[in-house]
C-alpha cells in the first residue's frame, strides 16, 4: 500500500515536472505556432536569477516565485522585439533563430558563471508516508504545478485579455480585422511564456542543480510533450504529459532512468506516427 | 545540354581542386594540422550530406549527427572484430543509411508533416545519445569491441592498406582519403542533380502535390535522398573515427546543431555553400576557443541569430547575387 | 462498354459538412463534360477524391472498371489522370520548361520530352515563356503552364478545375479551342462558372449543387432548366455567370 503511494507519488511528481518545464514551451507554440528552442536557456535562466537572488539575501520564495518569472519574462520581451518579430510565419527559421539563441545564451552563460555546478537545496524537508519518505518539496511542485495551471486556464477563461488571445489564437487574421492589435498579443504571450518557463526552471532548480548547459536536458523533452499534446495548449500538455511522465517514471522503476526516458521517446515517436497532429488534434479538439 | 556539361565540369572542377588540396597539403602541414585538418573535411562531408537532404530534398533533419554517429560507430565495431579493416567501410557506409531508409521510412510514409519530422530526427538522436552513453559496463560489447559508455571506443584501428592488415594508413594517407571522399561525394551529388531522379526531388521539394499529381512518387524519392543523405553522413563519420576517435558525443545535439548551421551558413540549396560554411566556421570556432574570455558557443549563437536574419539566403547565393551585380 | 471512371455513391464528409454527398458520375472515353454549380457545391472536393488527395468517406471510384479507390495520388496519375487543381499548382522554382519537361519525362527520354514540352508551351501559345521561373509568372499566364503541364503527357482523362479564371478573353477563346482539340484522343472533364465558355465547348454538363448531381443533361436542356436557375440565382450579383435568358 504504501510503496504504491510512494509510487504513484513518483509518478505524479515525474508528469507534474514534465508539464511545468513544458507550459511556457506550450503557450508560445499554441498562441503563436512558434517553436522556440531556446526555450531550455529561459529554464536555465530562471534558474540562474533565482539563485542570483538568493545570494544576494532576498527570501528564497520571493526569489523563486517573483524574481525568476520577472527577469525571464524581460528577456523575452526583448528576444520578442530583436528576433522574432522579424520572423513571423517563417516557422523554420524562427527555429534556427532560436537555436542560435539557445547556443548564445548557453555560451554567456557559461561565460560569466562558468562550467560548475550551482544550485540551492530543496526547502520543506522530507515527508514520511508509512516505511517510505518523500521529499516536501516533490509535494510542493505538484501543487505548484497544479495551481499554475489553473491560473493560465482561468486568464485564458475568465479575463478579457484571454478572450482576445483565444480567438487571436483561433483565427489572427479575423482578431486584427476586428481591431485586435496581434502584435501586442504576440508579444505579450512571448513574454508570458518566456516568464513561466522562468518561473519553472526556478521551481526545478532544487531539484535539478543549475549548469549552463542544463537547459538542453530539457528541450527535447519539453518539444515531445508539447508536439504530442497537439494544438490545444493545456489540454494538449497535460495530456501528454500525464502519458509520457507515466511512462518515463514506470520505465524508469522497471529498468533505468536512461532505458526510461529511450521508452518515454520511443513512445512519442509511435504516437507521432498514429496521431500525426498530436493527441488533441483527435481528442479534446474544442478544449483550451 | 549545356546546364549538364556545366555541372559536368564544375564536378571535375572540384575532383582537380580535391586532387591539389590532397597532394599538396600534406607536404606543408604538421602531423597535428593534417589530423585536424581531416577534420574539417569529415565534417564539411556531414554539412554536404545535410545540404542535399535538407536544400535539395526540403527535408529539415535535426538528427544528421545520428547518421555520422552511426558510421562512426559501425566502423569502429566493425574494425575491431573484422580481421581487415577495409572490409568495415561498407558496414560503416550501410549501417547509417539502412537507419536513414528505416527511419525515413516512418515518416514519409506516414506523411508526417514537417515540424513534426524535425522533432522525430532530433528525438531519435537523443534516443541514440542516451543509449550509447549508458553502455558503459563491460555487458555492452558487441564482438571483440566494447561499447565504453561515455568513454567511446578510443582503441578504433585505423584504416590499412587494402589486402593488408597489418599496414595501417598514415593520417596523411587518411587526409587524402577524406579529401577524396568529399571531392567524390561533391561530383556525385552535383551529377545526382542533373540526373532525372535529381530534378524530381527538386521538383518535389518546390511542390509535393504537383510531382504526385504527374505520377511521382513522393514518398520514395524522399525516402532515396535521405538514404543517400545518411551514407554520405555515415562515411563522414568513419572518417571520423579515423582521426579522432568515437565517443557519444558524435550524437549530441551540439553535433547536430552545428551542421544545420554551416548550411544555413553557407546557403541552404547550394553544395560549395555549406562546404565553405563548414570550414569557415569550425576555423571560427576553433580560432574563438583560443580567446581565453569568449566562450565558442556564444559567437556560434550569434552567428546564426545574425545569419537567419541578415542573410537568410546563406553566403553563397548572397555573395553570387552581389558578383552578378558588380558585372552585369 | 464500361465507362473509362465512374463513380458508384462517392461521399467525402468533413466533421459536420458533407462535401460530396453520394454521387454516381460515370465518363465516358472520349468524352467531353463539363460540371457546374455555384461556389461550395463540392467540384472541387470531387476532384480531389477521384485524384486521391482525399480519401473518400464512402463509395468507390472505378476506372475501367477496376476499383481504384484509395490509391496514393501518384498511382492514380501513372494511370492516365491529369489535373488541373483549381489554384493553379506549379513548380515555382522552376523555369516553365523545366516544370512541363518533367511532366512527360516519366515515359520518354531526356531529349524527347524536352521536345514534346517545349510543343506544349507553344501549342498554348507561351513558347516564349519557355525559360521565364513560374513563380515570377502573371496569375494567366500560371494557369496556362499548368494546362501546358497537365495536357503534355497527354492523359486519357483531363480534369480541368476552373481552367480559365483569371484569362484574358483571348486566352479564354484559345484555351476553349485547345479542350476542344484534346478532347479528339482523350476525355475532359472541365469546371466553369463561364457560360459563354460553356456554349462554346457545348458538351454534356453536371450540375453539382450541395454535394448531390442536381442535373444531368445536354447543353440546352440544362441551361434552359428552372432548377439550374434557382441554384445560380442564390448567388450573389457580382458573380460571373450570366443566366441565360
Ligand atoms: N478540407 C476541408 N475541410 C473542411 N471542409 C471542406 C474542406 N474542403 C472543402 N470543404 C467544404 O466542402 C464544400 C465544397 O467545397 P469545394 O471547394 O469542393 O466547392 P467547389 O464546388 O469547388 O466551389 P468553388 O466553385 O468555389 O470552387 C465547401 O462547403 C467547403 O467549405
Ligand atoms: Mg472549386
Amino acid at each position: 500500500m504504501d510503496l504504491a503511494l510512494a509510487t504513484g507519488i513518483q509518478a505524479l511528481s515525474g508528469i507534474a515536472t514534465l508539464l511545468l518545464i513544458s507550459l511556457g514551451l506550450a503557450i508560445v507554440f499554441g498562441m503563436m505556432r512558434v517553436i522556440n528552442l531556446a526555450h531550455g536557456e529561459f529554464l536555465m535562466l530562471g534558474a540562474y536569477s533565482a539563485i542570483l537572488a538568493v545570494e544576494a539575501g532576498i527570501n528564497l520564495w520571493v526569489a523563486m516565485l517573483v524574481v525568476a518569472p520577472l527577469c525571464v519574462g524581460l528577456l523575452g520581451v526583448v528576444v520578442e522585439r530583436l528576433v522574432i518579430r522579424r520572423l513571423y510565419g517563417r516557422m523554420v527559421d524562427t527555429m534556427l533563430a532560436t537555436w542560435g539563441l539557445s547556443l548564445a545564451l548557453v555560451g554567456a552563460v557559461t561565460m560569466i558563471f562558468g562550467n560548475t555546478v550551482a544550485g540551492f537545496s530543496a526547502p520543506l524537508g522530507s515527508v514520511q508516508i508509512g516505511a517510505y519518505s518523500t521529499s516536501g518539496y516533490g509535494l510542493f511542485l505538484i501543487a505548484a504545478t497544479l495551481v499554475l495551471l489553473a491560473a493560465v486556464w482561468a486568464v485564458l477563461r475568465f479575463t478579457l485579455a484571454g478572450l482576445v488571445a483565444r480567438g487571436t489564437m483561433q483565427n489572427a487574421g479575423m482578431a486584427a480585422a476586428l481591431g485586435v492589435p496581434t502584435e501586442r498579443v504576440y508579444a505579450l504571450s512571448f513574454a508570458a511564456g518566456a516568464a513561466v518557463s522562468g518561473l519553472a526552471g526556478a521551481l526545478i532548480a532544487p531539484m535539478s542543480g543549475v549548469v549552463p548547459t542544463m537547459g538542453t536536458a530539457y528541450i527535447a523533452r519539453s518539444f515531445i510533450t508539447v508536439i504530442t499534446g497537439g494544438a490545444s495548449m493545456l489540454a494538449g500538455t497535460s495530456s501528454a504529459a500525464g502519458l509520457l511522465g507515466s511512462v518515463n517514471t514506470l520505465g524508469t522503476f522497471a529498468t533505468t532512468p536512461v532505458l526510461g526516458e529511450v521508452l518515454m521517446l520511443a513512445i512519442a515517436i509511435v504516437l507521432l506516427r498514429l496521431l500525426p497532429q498530436g493527441i488533441t488534434g483527435r481528442f479534446f479538439r474544442r478544449s483550451l | 545540354m549545356t546546364e549538364d556539361r556545366r555541372a559536368l565540369l564544375q564536378a571535375v572542377l572540384a575532383l582537380l581542386a580535391a586532387g591539389f588540396a590532397a597532394w599538396w597539403l600534406p607536404q606543408v602541414l604538421e602531423l597535428f594540422a593534417i589530423i585536424n585538418a581531416t577534420v574539417y573535411v569529415a565534417m564539411a562531408l556531414l554539412a554536404l550530406s545535410l545540404a542535399l537532404v535538407w536544400g535539395f530534398g526540403g527535408i529539415l533533419c535535426f538528427g544528421q549527427a545520428a547518421f555520422f554517429g552511426l558510421g562512426g560507430y559501425a566502423y569502429a565495431v566493425a574494425a575491431l572484430n573484422l580481421p581487415d579493416t577495409t572490409y568495415a567501410i561498407p558496414i560503416a557506409l550501410g549501417v547509417p543509411m539502412l537507419a536513414a531508409a528505416a527511419l525515413g521510412y516512418v515518416m514519409f510514409y506516414g506523411k508526417v508533416s514537417d515540424v513534426y519530422m524535425g522533432v522525430i530526427t532530433l528525438t531519435v538522436t537523443l534516443i541514440l545519445f542516451n543509449f550509447i552513453n549508458s553502455t558503459a559496463g563491460d555487458e555492452w560489447r558487441i564482438g571483440a569491441a566494447p561499447l565504453g559508455g561515455f568513454n567511446g571506443i578510443p582503441a578504433t584501428p585505423p584504416l590499412n592498406v587494402p589486402g593488408d592488415p597489418g599496414t595501417a594508413l598514415a593520417p596523411e594517407q587518411i587526409f587524402v582519403i577524406a579529401v577524396a571522399c568529399l571531392g567524390g561525394c561533391y561530383a556525385v551529388c552535383k551529377l545526382v542533380l542533373r540526373s532525372h531522379f535529381g530534378r524530381v526531388v527538386v521538383a518535389i521539394r518546390e511542390n509535393e502535390l504537383r510531382a504526385a499529381l504527374l505520377g511521382y512518387d513522393v514518398r520514395f524519392h524522399k525516402l532515396a535522398i535521405f538514404a543517400i543523405g545518411g551514407l554520405m553522413a555515415g562515411l563522414a563519420g568513419m572518417l571520423f573515427a579515423n582521426c579522432v576517435f568515437v565517443s557519444p558525443t558524435m550524437f549530441s545535439l551540439a553535433y547536430s546543431g552545428q551542421v544545420i548551421i554551416w548550411v544555413m551558413v553557407g546557403g541552404v540549396g547550394t553544395l560549395l555553400g555549406p562546404i565553405i560554411g563548414a570550414m569557415l566556421l569550425q576555423a571560427l570556432t576553433a580560432w574563438a576557443g583560443t580567446l581565453p574570455e569568449v566562450n565558442p558557443s556564444l559567437i556560434l549563437g550569434l552567428v546564426l541569430v545574425v545569419a537567419v536574419l541578415a542573410i537568410p539566403r546563406g553566403l553563397q547565393p548572397t555573395l553570387a547575387a552581389l558578383f552578378r551585380r558588380r558585372t552585369p | 462498354m464500361t465507362a473509362l471512371l465512374a463513380t458508384e455513391g462517392l461521399t467525402m464528409r468533413f466533421g459536420g459538412v458533407v462535401a460530396v454527398d453520394d454521387v454516381n458520375l460515370s465518363v465516358a472515353e472520349r468524352e467531353l463534360r463539363c460540371l457546374i454549380g455555384p461556389n461550395g457545391a463540392g467540384k472541387s472536393t470531387f476532384f480531389r477524391c477521384l485524384t486521391g488527395q482525399y480519401r473518400p468517406t464512402a463509395g468507390r471510384i472505378l476506372w475501367r472498371g477496376r476499383d481504384i479507390t484509395g490509391l496514393e495520388p501518384h498511382a492514380i496519375a501513372r494511370l492516365g489522370i491529369g489535373i488541373k487543381t483549381q489554384v493553379p499548382s506549379l513548380f515555382d522554382g522552376l523555369t516553365a520548361l523545366e516544370g512541363v519537361t518533367l511532366a512527360v519525362r516519366r515515359k520518354h527520354g531526356e531529349r524527347e520530352a524536352k521536345r514534346r514540352a517545349m510543343a506544349a508551351l507553344e501549342r498554348l501559345g507561351i513558347g516564349e515563356l519557355a525559360e521565364a521561373q513560374v513563380g515570377l509568372l502573371a496569375h494567366g499566364q500560371r494557369q496556362l503552364v499548368e494546362l501546358a503541364t497537365v495536357v503534355a503527357p497527354e492523359p486519357d482523362l483531363i480534369i480541368l478545375d476552373e481552367p480559365t479564371a483569371g484569362m484574358s478573353a483571348e486566352e479564354t477563346a484559345g484555351t476553349a479551342t485547345l479542350i476542344r482539340e484534346m478532347n479528339r484522343d482523350h476525355a475532359v472533364i472541365v469546371v466553369e462558372h463561364d457560360m459563354q465558355f460553356i456554349r462554346a465547348i457545348a458538351s454534356g454538363i453536371t450540375v453539382f449543387h450541395q454535394g448531390r448531381i442536381l442535373v444531368e443533361d445536354c447543353a440546352e436542356r440544362v441551361l434552359a432548366d428552372p432548377r439550374v436557375h434557382d441554384v445560380y440565382l442564390g448567388r450573389p450579383p457580382e458573380a460571373r455567370m450570366a443566366v441565360p435568358a
